[in-house]
Parts: structure tokens; sequence; C-alpha cells
């Protein structure tokens, strides 16, 4: 359900920097540890593109895995795969946030980010530019 | 008309981040620490509060902002044990938002009395989801998780169980009448944040207020986290 409120932050920070110019393309890194569903996202996204200036551009949005360092003993590891109730047969098991080494807590290095990493405008020549190469 | 790709490399939460950081400052000049209180709807946290303004908290002044999609239910009750406290509701304005953003935190500002508290207690929109993504320019993240929730809770809803601090498991006088294990409970909530601080209470019978209501009042005293 938060995939909307999010959806509202890259439809901001893309009309941010597209500073007028019609949106085409929106190219989101999306951390696995965000819990974001990729569907969801790009289905909300276009309701709240509808009649601004990122109506119909498309939503791509590059998955990051997560990976994080034990602060006891150094590990890394990544928690994937995201959780799944453990009573469904054939479910992978728990993701751990412990450390599998020592049970340890450990820091996020990676998976966490919702980033607008660029976006692609439609640009219109400027007047009498027609045929100009440069 | 030709495409042109304009880099951006922005965390789409940034706008939020920077109002989150101007209500940080305000609560530093203030001398106030802030607590962002989460839970599911029904989990106790207008209760855990009530118990502890009512056991005492030392020196520590405290006032509360109640966030709700609408009505003043909690704030009234708050307001019965002679506290400041400030009703902010998403449904006007804000589109009954399910969770608190620093943009709305910062538009009720000016109706708290910084300069009377020590402390502000934030009550969240009951919800396990939006609420973990937005920071308001709290100094702690706090939750509760009612034992009648289930086991599975931490599992299901790692990224707010994730970003607390401090997990506080209520009505532990309701399990024996329930089904769930408590010790599988906290199992899973040291697998998603084995970093977390827990208190189990009831704010029915009292039990663990005390815990409760000491880790409130020793807020003040290391406020200045990152924002």
């Amino acid at each position: 359900m938060h995939e909307l409120a999010l959806s509202r932050a890259i439809v901001d920070a893309a009309l941010r920097h597209a500073e007028g110019q019609p949106v085409a393309v929106v190219h989101v890194r999306l951390g696995s540890l965000r819990q974001a569903v990729p569907a969801s996202l790009a289905h909300c996204f276009e309701l709240l593109a509808a009649g601004g200036g990122c109506e119909g551009a498309e939503l791509e949005l590059e998955p990051v895995a997560a990976l994080l360092r034990c602060r006891g003993c150094g590990r890394e590891w990544d928690p994937a795969p995201p959780p799944l109730p453990d009573h469904l047969p054939g479910a992978p098991p728990i993701p751990s946030f412990a450390c599998p080494a020592c049970g340890g807590g450990g820091e996020v290095l990676d998976g966490e980010q919702l980033e607008v990493a660029w976006i692609e405008v439609e640009e219109r020549e400027p007047e009498g530019s027609a045929g100009c190469t440069g | 008309m030709h495409r042109v790709r304009v880099k951006v490399a922005e965390d789409a939460l940034d706008a939020n981040q920077t109002i989150a950081r101007a209500n940080r400052e305000d609560f530093d000049r203030a001398g106030v620490a802030v607590l962002n209180l989460m839970s599911a709807p029904g989990s106790g946290k207008t209760a855990l509060l009530e118990r502890a303004i009512e056991a005492g908290l030392g020196e520590a002044r405290i006032g509360v902002l109640e966030g709700d999609v609408q009505g003043s239910l909690d704030a009234d009750r708050i307001a019965g044990l002679h506290v400041p406290v400030t009703q902010l509701n998403t449904d006007p304005g804000f589109g009954g938002e399910c969770h608190l953003d620093a943009n709305m935190v910062r538009s009720a500002l000016p109706e708290v009395p910084l300069g009377e508290i020590d402390l502000l207690a934030v009550e969240n929109v009951g919800n396990l989801v939006c609420p973990a993504e937005f920071r308001i320019g709290e100094d702690a993240r706090a939750m509760v998780c009612s034992v009648a929730e289930g086991e599975d809770k931490p599992l299901k809803y790692p990224l707010m169980f994730r970003s607390c601090e401090l997990v506080v498991v209520n009505k532990v006088d309701l399990l024996p009448h329930l089904d769930l294990d408590l010790d599988r409970l906290l199992a899973n909530l040291a697998a998603v944040n084995p970093d977390a601080e827990v208190l189990t209470t009831s704010a029915r019978s009292g039990e663990g207020i005390e815990a409760w209501r000491d880790w409130l009042a020793a807020l003040p005293a290391r406020r200045g986290a990152p924002a």
C-alpha cells in the first residue's frame, strides 16, 4: 500500500528535474529492502502521472539486491529472498537480518534506495534550428 | 522533438528528508526530543502514552502530537491528562493520507508549544507500512506490536520493524487467551531487527509500564541523533 506514496515522490522528483518539458522515461533504482511491489508501483505511477508532465511516461525499475555487513564479525550477506509466510509448502527459509555467522546486527550496504537515477524528456527543437546539426 | 536524458540521481524521498531536517532544527532550537510512535491500528499507542503520563515522567515535560485520518478521539483522551496535545488530521488538505510525513508535521508545529515541553511524542497514523518510509525530524522511532496481531508480523512488515529502535509488545495480559507463541514472535523480531530493544507491556494490567515510562523519560537526555 505504500506504493502510492512512493509513486507520488517519484513523480514529484521527475517533474522537478524536467523543468516543464514532457517526461518520456523515469528510471528508478529500487532496492529490495524497500519492499515495493514493482507492478503496484507502475500502476500507481500511471495513475498519478495522468494529466501532468509525466503523463504516458514509462517507469523503468532497476532492481538492486540487498547487502548487509555484520557489525560484529564483518561477514557480508544478502537477506533475500523477501519474507514469505513459512507455513507455505515449498516456501524459502525466512531471511535473516541477523548475521548468519554470529547472529549480530548488520548495517545496510545496499538495497535501501528508491533513487530516481535519470529521466528522459522530450525536448522541442529551438525555433529556427531546423537542419542545424550542432 | 527528440529525447534528452537528464541525470537526476536523487532519492525520491529527498524532498521529505529536507523538510524533516527543518523540523529537526526547530526541535533542537527548542530543546525538544521527538519520538515517532507507530503501530498497526488498535495496538495500544494511545493507551501506552496515557499510562506513561499517569505514571509521571519525572523531570520531562511531555507534549503529544496526535496523527489521525480524522477525528480527535485520541487527542481528547490525552487532553484529559492535562498535557499539551495537538491534533493533526490527514483528511483535510492532505488527502486522508495513511501516514504522517515531514510536511504535515511542519504544518502542525505552530500549534505545538515547543517552549513548554522537553519531549514531543508524535503518535503516527495506525499503519505498519507507509509511516516507516517518512521521517518527520524525530530523534527516536518506537513501535507497538500487540500480541493479538500474531507472531508473523515482523516477517510481513520488516521495513517497519527494522526502522524502530524499540518494539513494545503490548497486551500481554491477553496471552492466556491466545494461541500466540511469544517466543516465536520475539525470534521473528530478532531475525528482522536484532538490534531492537524490546519491552513487554500491558496497558490494561500495568505490567511493564514502569520500564516503558523510564524509556520515555530518558529520551530528552539523548536528544541529537541524526535527523
